[in-house]
Protein backbone atom coordinates (compact mmCIF):
# COMPACT_ATOMS: atom_id res chain seq x y z
CA UNK A 1 0.00 0.00 0.00
CA UNK A 2 1.52 3.33 -1.14
CA UNK A 3 1.78 6.21 1.67
CA UNK A 4 -0.69 8.09 0.30
CA UNK A 5 -3.06 5.46 0.15
CA UNK A 6 -2.56 4.93 3.82
CA UNK A 7 -2.81 8.43 4.84
CA UNK A 8 -5.86 8.46 2.77
CA UNK A 9 -7.73 5.40 4.44
CA UNK A 10 -6.65 6.57 7.70
CA UNK A 11 -7.75 9.83 7.51
CA UNK A 12 -11.05 8.71 6.02
CA UNK A 13 -11.41 6.49 9.14
CA UNK A 14 -10.84 9.24 11.83
CA UNK A 15 -13.16 11.20 9.74
CA UNK A 16 -16.00 8.77 10.57
CA UNK A 17 -14.88 8.16 13.72
CA UNK A 18 -15.04 11.60 15.25
CA UNK A 19 -18.12 12.54 12.97
CA UNK A 20 -20.40 9.65 13.24
CA UNK A 21 -19.32 6.88 15.73
CA UNK A 22 -18.87 9.30 18.39
CA UNK A 23 -22.57 10.34 18.64
CA UNK A 24 -22.65 6.66 20.08
CA UNK A 25 -20.20 7.49 22.49
CA UNK A 26 -20.98 6.70 26.32
CA UNK A 27 -22.49 9.49 28.10
CA UNK A 28 -21.32 8.38 31.55
CA UNK A 29 -18.86 9.79 33.57
CA UNK A 30 -14.95 8.65 32.47
CA UNK A 31 -12.98 6.75 35.11
CA UNK A 32 -11.38 10.29 36.49
CA UNK A 33 -14.78 11.67 37.38
CA UNK A 34 -16.76 8.74 38.44
CA UNK A 35 -13.93 8.41 41.03
CA UNK A 36 -14.09 11.78 42.02
CA UNK A 37 -17.60 11.55 42.39
CA UNK A 38 -17.63 8.35 44.32
CA UNK A 39 -14.77 9.47 46.78
CA UNK A 40 -16.59 13.29 47.00
CA UNK A 41 -13.64 15.58 45.48
CA UNK A 42 -15.98 16.08 41.90
CA UNK A 43 -17.15 19.37 43.42
CA UNK A 44 -13.30 20.85 43.68
CA UNK A 45 -13.52 21.33 39.91
CA UNK A 46 -13.73 24.43 38.09
CA UNK A 47 -15.33 25.08 34.92
CA UNK A 48 -12.63 25.32 32.07
CA UNK A 49 -11.68 29.11 30.92
CA UNK A 50 -12.93 27.59 27.48
CA UNK A 51 -15.94 26.74 28.21
CA UNK A 52 -17.26 29.11 26.29
CA UNK A 53 -15.71 28.35 23.36
CA UNK A 54 -18.05 27.53 20.33
CA UNK A 55 -17.32 23.80 20.37
CA UNK A 56 -17.11 23.61 23.94
CA UNK A 57 -17.94 19.94 25.34
CA UNK A 58 -17.91 18.52 21.53
CA UNK A 59 -20.66 20.69 20.54
CA UNK A 60 -21.36 23.15 17.86
CA UNK A 61 -22.94 26.31 19.88
CA UNK A 62 -26.55 26.34 18.11
CA UNK A 63 -26.19 23.53 16.54
CA UNK A 64 -29.57 21.61 17.79
CA UNK A 65 -29.35 18.26 16.05
CA UNK A 66 -27.24 16.54 18.50
CA UNK A 67 -25.52 13.91 15.85
CA UNK A 68 -24.95 17.03 13.49
CA UNK A 69 -23.65 19.36 15.80
CA UNK A 70 -20.99 16.78 18.12
CA UNK A 71 -20.45 15.49 13.96
CA UNK A 72 -19.22 18.90 12.67
CA UNK A 73 -17.33 19.36 15.99
CA UNK A 74 -15.40 15.79 15.90
CA UNK A 75 -14.61 16.87 11.80
CA UNK A 76 -13.27 20.63 12.99
CA UNK A 77 -10.90 18.58 15.73
CA UNK A 78 -9.87 16.01 13.34
CA UNK A 79 -8.95 18.93 10.39
CA UNK A 80 -7.18 21.33 13.66
CA UNK A 81 -5.17 18.11 15.34
CA UNK A 82 -4.13 17.13 11.74
CA UNK A 83 -2.66 20.73 10.48
CA UNK A 84 -0.99 21.43 13.59
CA UNK A 85 0.93 18.04 13.89
CA UNK A 86 1.36 18.64 10.19
CA UNK A 87 2.51 21.56 10.89
CA UNK A 88 5.32 20.47 13.33
CA UNK A 89 6.16 17.97 11.71
CA UNK A 90 7.51 20.07 8.56
CA UNK A 91 8.76 22.11 11.24
CA UNK A 92 10.84 19.67 12.68
CA UNK A 93 11.32 18.16 9.48
CA UNK A 94 12.82 20.88 7.86
CA UNK A 95 15.61 21.74 10.86
CA UNK A 96 17.60 19.07 9.97
CA UNK A 97 19.73 18.09 6.74
CA UNK A 98 18.01 15.43 4.43
CA UNK A 99 18.08 12.14 5.89
CA UNK A 100 19.60 9.04 3.84
CA UNK A 101 15.79 7.29 3.12
CA UNK B 1 -8.45 10.57 32.24
CA UNK B 2 -8.55 14.42 31.29
CA UNK B 3 -7.92 16.08 34.79
CA UNK B 4 -10.17 19.83 34.83
CA UNK B 5 -8.77 22.71 36.50
CA UNK B 6 -9.47 22.75 40.50
CA UNK B 7 -8.45 19.36 41.12
CA UNK B 8 -4.60 19.89 42.20
CA UNK B 9 -3.79 23.01 43.31
CA UNK B 10 -1.72 25.63 41.92
CA UNK B 11 1.96 25.11 42.75
CA UNK B 12 1.26 21.66 41.88
CA UNK B 13 0.35 22.50 38.41
CA UNK B 14 2.94 25.07 37.82
CA UNK B 15 5.19 21.93 38.47
CA UNK B 16 3.35 19.77 36.48
CA UNK B 17 3.71 22.58 33.41
CA UNK B 18 7.22 22.73 34.05
CA UNK B 19 8.46 19.44 33.97
CA UNK B 20 6.22 18.40 31.06
CA UNK B 21 7.46 21.75 28.96
CA UNK B 22 10.74 20.26 29.50
CA UNK B 23 10.03 16.65 28.37
CA UNK B 24 7.90 18.06 25.56
CA UNK B 25 11.33 20.38 24.31
CA UNK B 26 13.48 17.34 24.81
CA UNK B 27 11.16 14.98 22.72
CA UNK B 28 11.23 17.85 19.98
CA UNK B 29 14.76 17.12 19.76
CA UNK B 30 14.65 13.63 19.30
CA UNK B 31 12.24 13.32 17.68
CA UNK B 32 13.86 15.58 14.66
CA UNK B 33 16.83 13.76 15.12
CA UNK B 34 15.82 9.98 15.63
CA UNK B 35 12.61 8.74 14.73
CA UNK B 36 10.96 11.15 11.61
CA UNK B 37 11.98 10.62 8.35
CA UNK B 38 11.04 11.64 5.59
CA UNK B 39 8.83 8.18 4.53
CA UNK B 40 7.66 8.14 8.43
CA UNK B 41 6.50 11.85 9.16
CA UNK B 42 3.06 11.55 7.36
CA UNK B 43 2.21 8.62 9.48
CA UNK B 44 3.08 11.32 12.59
CA UNK B 45 0.25 13.69 11.41
CA UNK B 46 -2.05 10.62 11.00
CA UNK B 47 -1.48 9.42 14.63
CA UNK B 48 -2.08 12.67 16.12
CA UNK B 49 -5.76 13.10 14.13
CA UNK B 50 -6.65 9.04 14.81
CA UNK B 51 -5.93 9.68 18.41
CA UNK B 52 -8.37 12.97 18.74
CA UNK B 53 -11.23 10.69 17.14
CA UNK B 54 -10.71 7.17 18.81
CA UNK B 55 -10.44 9.74 22.16
CA UNK B 56 -14.35 11.13 21.26
CA UNK B 57 -15.68 7.81 21.59
CA UNK B 58 -15.93 6.49 25.26
CA UNK B 59 -16.69 3.29 26.30
CA UNK B 60 -19.10 2.26 28.90
CA UNK B 61 -16.94 -0.19 31.45
CA UNK B 62 -19.28 -1.66 34.56
CA UNK B 63 -21.93 0.34 35.99
CA UNK B 64 -22.08 3.60 35.80
CA UNK B 65 -18.59 4.98 34.28
CA UNK B 66 -16.77 5.18 31.06
CA UNK B 67 -13.31 5.22 29.89
CA UNK B 68 -11.41 6.37 26.24
CA UNK B 69 -8.66 5.41 24.45
CA UNK B 70 -5.63 7.55 25.31
CA UNK B 71 -3.68 6.20 22.35
CA UNK B 72 -0.02 7.02 23.75
CA UNK B 73 1.18 3.40 23.42
CA UNK B 74 -0.12 3.52 19.59
CA UNK B 75 1.36 6.65 19.04
CA UNK B 76 4.64 5.20 20.56
CA UNK B 77 4.18 1.94 18.66
CA UNK B 78 3.55 3.45 15.44
CA UNK B 79 6.18 6.46 15.22
CA UNK B 80 8.32 6.16 18.33
CA UNK B 81 8.21 6.97 21.91
CA UNK B 82 9.15 11.17 21.35
CA UNK B 83 6.90 11.83 18.24
CA UNK B 84 3.84 10.07 20.52
CA UNK B 85 4.79 12.49 23.44
CA UNK B 86 4.27 15.28 20.80
CA UNK B 87 1.06 13.58 19.12
CA UNK B 88 -0.45 13.35 22.60
CA UNK B 89 0.47 17.20 23.26
CA UNK B 90 -1.17 18.26 20.56
CA UNK B 91 -4.12 16.42 21.12
CA UNK B 92 -4.33 17.13 24.64
CA UNK B 93 -3.74 21.01 23.69
CA UNK B 94 -6.46 21.21 20.91
CA UNK B 95 -9.02 19.82 23.98
CA UNK B 96 -8.74 22.27 26.21
CA UNK B 97 -8.62 24.98 23.54
CA UNK B 98 -11.11 24.01 21.40
CA UNK B 99 -13.48 21.93 23.47
CA UNK B 100 -13.18 22.58 27.10
CA UNK B 101 -12.05 19.00 28.07
CA UNK B 102 -9.42 19.41 30.43
CA UNK B 103 -8.66 22.53 32.04
CA UNK B 104 -6.07 24.94 30.79
CA UNK B 105 -4.49 25.49 34.13
CA UNK B 106 -4.45 21.20 34.01
CA UNK B 107 -3.09 21.39 30.63
CA UNK B 108 0.74 20.34 31.68
CA UNK B 109 -0.80 17.85 34.42
CA UNK B 110 -2.51 16.27 31.08
CA UNK B 111 0.22 15.94 29.14
CA UNK B 112 2.26 14.68 31.36
CA UNK B 113 -0.04 12.13 32.27
CA UNK B 114 -1.69 11.07 29.01
CA UNK B 115 1.62 12.49 26.99
CA UNK B 116 4.32 11.30 29.05
CA UNK B 117 3.61 8.57 31.75
CA UNK B 118 1.36 6.47 29.34
CA UNK B 119 3.60 7.29 26.26
CA UNK B 120 6.94 6.26 27.85
CA UNK B 121 6.05 3.63 30.79
CA UNK B 122 3.46 2.16 28.14
CA UNK B 123 6.43 2.06 25.82
CA UNK B 124 8.72 0.29 27.90
CA UNK B 125 6.19 -2.28 28.45
CA UNK B 126 6.12 -2.59 24.82
CA UNK B 127 9.96 -3.17 24.38
CA UNK B 128 9.92 -5.73 28.05
CA UNK B 129 7.26 -7.91 26.16
CA UNK B 130 8.86 -7.49 22.41
CA UNK B 131 12.21 -8.86 23.64
CA UNK B 132 10.46 -11.92 25.47
CA UNK B 133 8.20 -12.73 22.61
CA UNK B 134 9.07 -14.71 19.63
CA UNK B 135 10.98 -12.74 16.96
CA UNK B 136 8.16 -12.29 14.20
CA UNK B 137 6.25 -9.36 13.10
CA UNK B 138 2.88 -10.41 14.66
CA UNK B 139 4.38 -9.92 18.12
CA UNK B 140 4.55 -6.18 17.31
CA UNK B 141 0.63 -6.25 18.04
CA UNK B 142 0.57 -8.30 20.75
CA UNK B 143 3.13 -5.88 22.58
CA UNK B 144 1.69 -3.35 21.59
CA UNK B 145 -1.58 -4.26 23.71
CA UNK B 146 1.07 -5.49 26.64
CA UNK B 147 1.99 -2.22 26.56
CA UNK B 148 -1.60 -0.19 26.16
CA UNK B 149 -2.54 -2.15 28.95
CA UNK B 150 -0.19 -1.31 31.69
CA UNK B 151 0.14 2.29 30.80
CA UNK B 152 -3.53 3.43 31.81
CA UNK B 153 -3.10 2.19 35.56
CA UNK B 154 0.10 3.95 35.39
CA UNK B 155 -1.03 7.15 34.46
CA UNK B 156 -4.08 6.35 36.98
CA UNK B 157 -1.36 5.51 40.05
CA UNK B 158 0.71 9.17 38.09
CA UNK B 159 -2.66 11.22 38.86
CA UNK B 160 -3.15 9.85 42.52
CA UNK B 161 0.79 10.85 42.76
CA UNK B 162 0.09 14.21 41.83
CA UNK B 163 -2.85 14.12 43.98
CA UNK B 164 -0.97 13.73 47.35
CA UNK B 165 1.41 16.48 46.38
CA UNK B 166 -1.17 19.01 46.06
CA UNK B 167 -4.75 17.41 45.73
CA UNK B 168 -7.50 19.84 46.76
CA UNK B 169 -9.42 17.76 48.90
CA UNK B 170 -8.75 15.88 51.76
CA UNK B 171 -9.29 12.14 50.29
CA UNK B 172 -7.53 9.19 51.72
CA UNK B 173 -5.15 8.08 49.33
CA UNK B 174 -4.64 4.60 49.62
CA UNK B 175 -8.41 4.29 48.72
CA UNK B 176 -8.00 6.86 45.86
CA UNK B 177 -5.07 4.60 44.50
CA UNK B 178 -7.39 1.27 44.76
CA UNK B 179 -10.18 2.74 43.05
CA UNK B 180 -8.55 4.68 40.56
CA UNK B 181 -6.54 1.09 39.84
CA UNK B 182 -9.33 -1.16 39.92
CA UNK B 183 -11.63 1.37 36.97
CA UNK B 184 -8.39 1.87 34.92
CA UNK B 185 -7.20 -1.75 34.78
CA UNK B 186 -10.32 -2.18 33.17
CA UNK B 187 -10.40 0.85 31.16
CA UNK B 188 -6.93 -0.88 30.02
CA UNK B 189 -8.38 -3.52 28.53
CA UNK B 190 -10.12 -1.46 25.82
CA UNK B 191 -6.88 0.33 25.46
CA UNK B 192 -5.15 -2.37 24.35
CA UNK B 193 -7.92 -3.82 22.61
CA UNK B 194 -7.79 -0.11 19.95
CA UNK B 195 -4.22 -0.71 20.21
CA UNK B 196 -3.92 -4.28 18.97
CA UNK B 197 -6.41 -3.10 16.23
CA UNK B 198 -4.67 0.05 15.34
CA UNK B 199 -1.60 -1.40 15.41
CA UNK B 200 -2.22 -4.65 13.13
CA UNK B 201 -3.82 -2.74 10.91
CA UNK B 202 -0.87 -0.64 9.84
CA UNK B 203 1.61 -3.45 10.46
CA UNK B 204 -0.27 -5.15 7.77
CA UNK B 205 -0.60 -2.56 5.61
CA UNK B 206 3.01 -0.86 5.66
CA UNK B 207 5.42 -2.39 8.60
CA UNK B 208 8.51 -0.51 6.93
CA UNK B 209 6.85 2.58 8.63
CA UNK B 210 5.96 1.16 11.64
CA UNK B 211 8.85 2.36 14.58
CA UNK B 212 8.25 -0.70 16.71
CA UNK B 213 8.54 -2.83 14.20
CA UNK B 214 11.70 -1.86 13.17
CA UNK B 215 14.07 -5.00 13.22
CA UNK B 216 11.54 -7.41 13.01
CA UNK B 217 10.80 -7.19 8.89
CA UNK B 218 11.51 -10.31 6.67
CA UNK B 219 14.94 -10.51 6.36
CA UNK B 220 14.57 -10.48 2.06
CA UNK B 221 13.42 -6.53 2.49
CA UNK B 222 16.18 -5.44 5.45
CA UNK B 223 18.55 -6.77 3.20
CA UNK B 224 18.99 -4.51 -0.43
CA UNK B 225 22.71 -4.79 -0.93
CA UNK B 226 24.70 -1.24 -2.38
CA UNK B 227 24.69 -1.88 -5.91
CA UNK B 228 28.44 -1.89 -7.14
CA UNK B 229 29.86 1.46 -9.00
Amino acid sequence: MSTRRLLVLGLLVSALVAGVLSYYASGRPDGLTHVAQSLGFAGTARGSVTSGSPLADYSVAGVDDARLSGGVAGLVGVAVTGLLMAGLVLLLRRRRPRSED
Amino acid sequence: MHVPDGFLDAPTSVGTAVVAAGVVAACLVRSARHELTDRSAPLAGLVAVFVFAAQMVTFPVGAGTSGHLLGGVLAAVLVGPATATLCLTVVVTVQAFLFADGGVSALGTNVLLMGVVAVWVGYGAFRVALALLPRRLASVSVAAGVGALVSVPVAALAFVGLYAVGGAAPIPLASLAAVMTGWHVVIGIGEAAITVLAVTSVVAARPDLVHGAQGRLPALELRTPEPVR
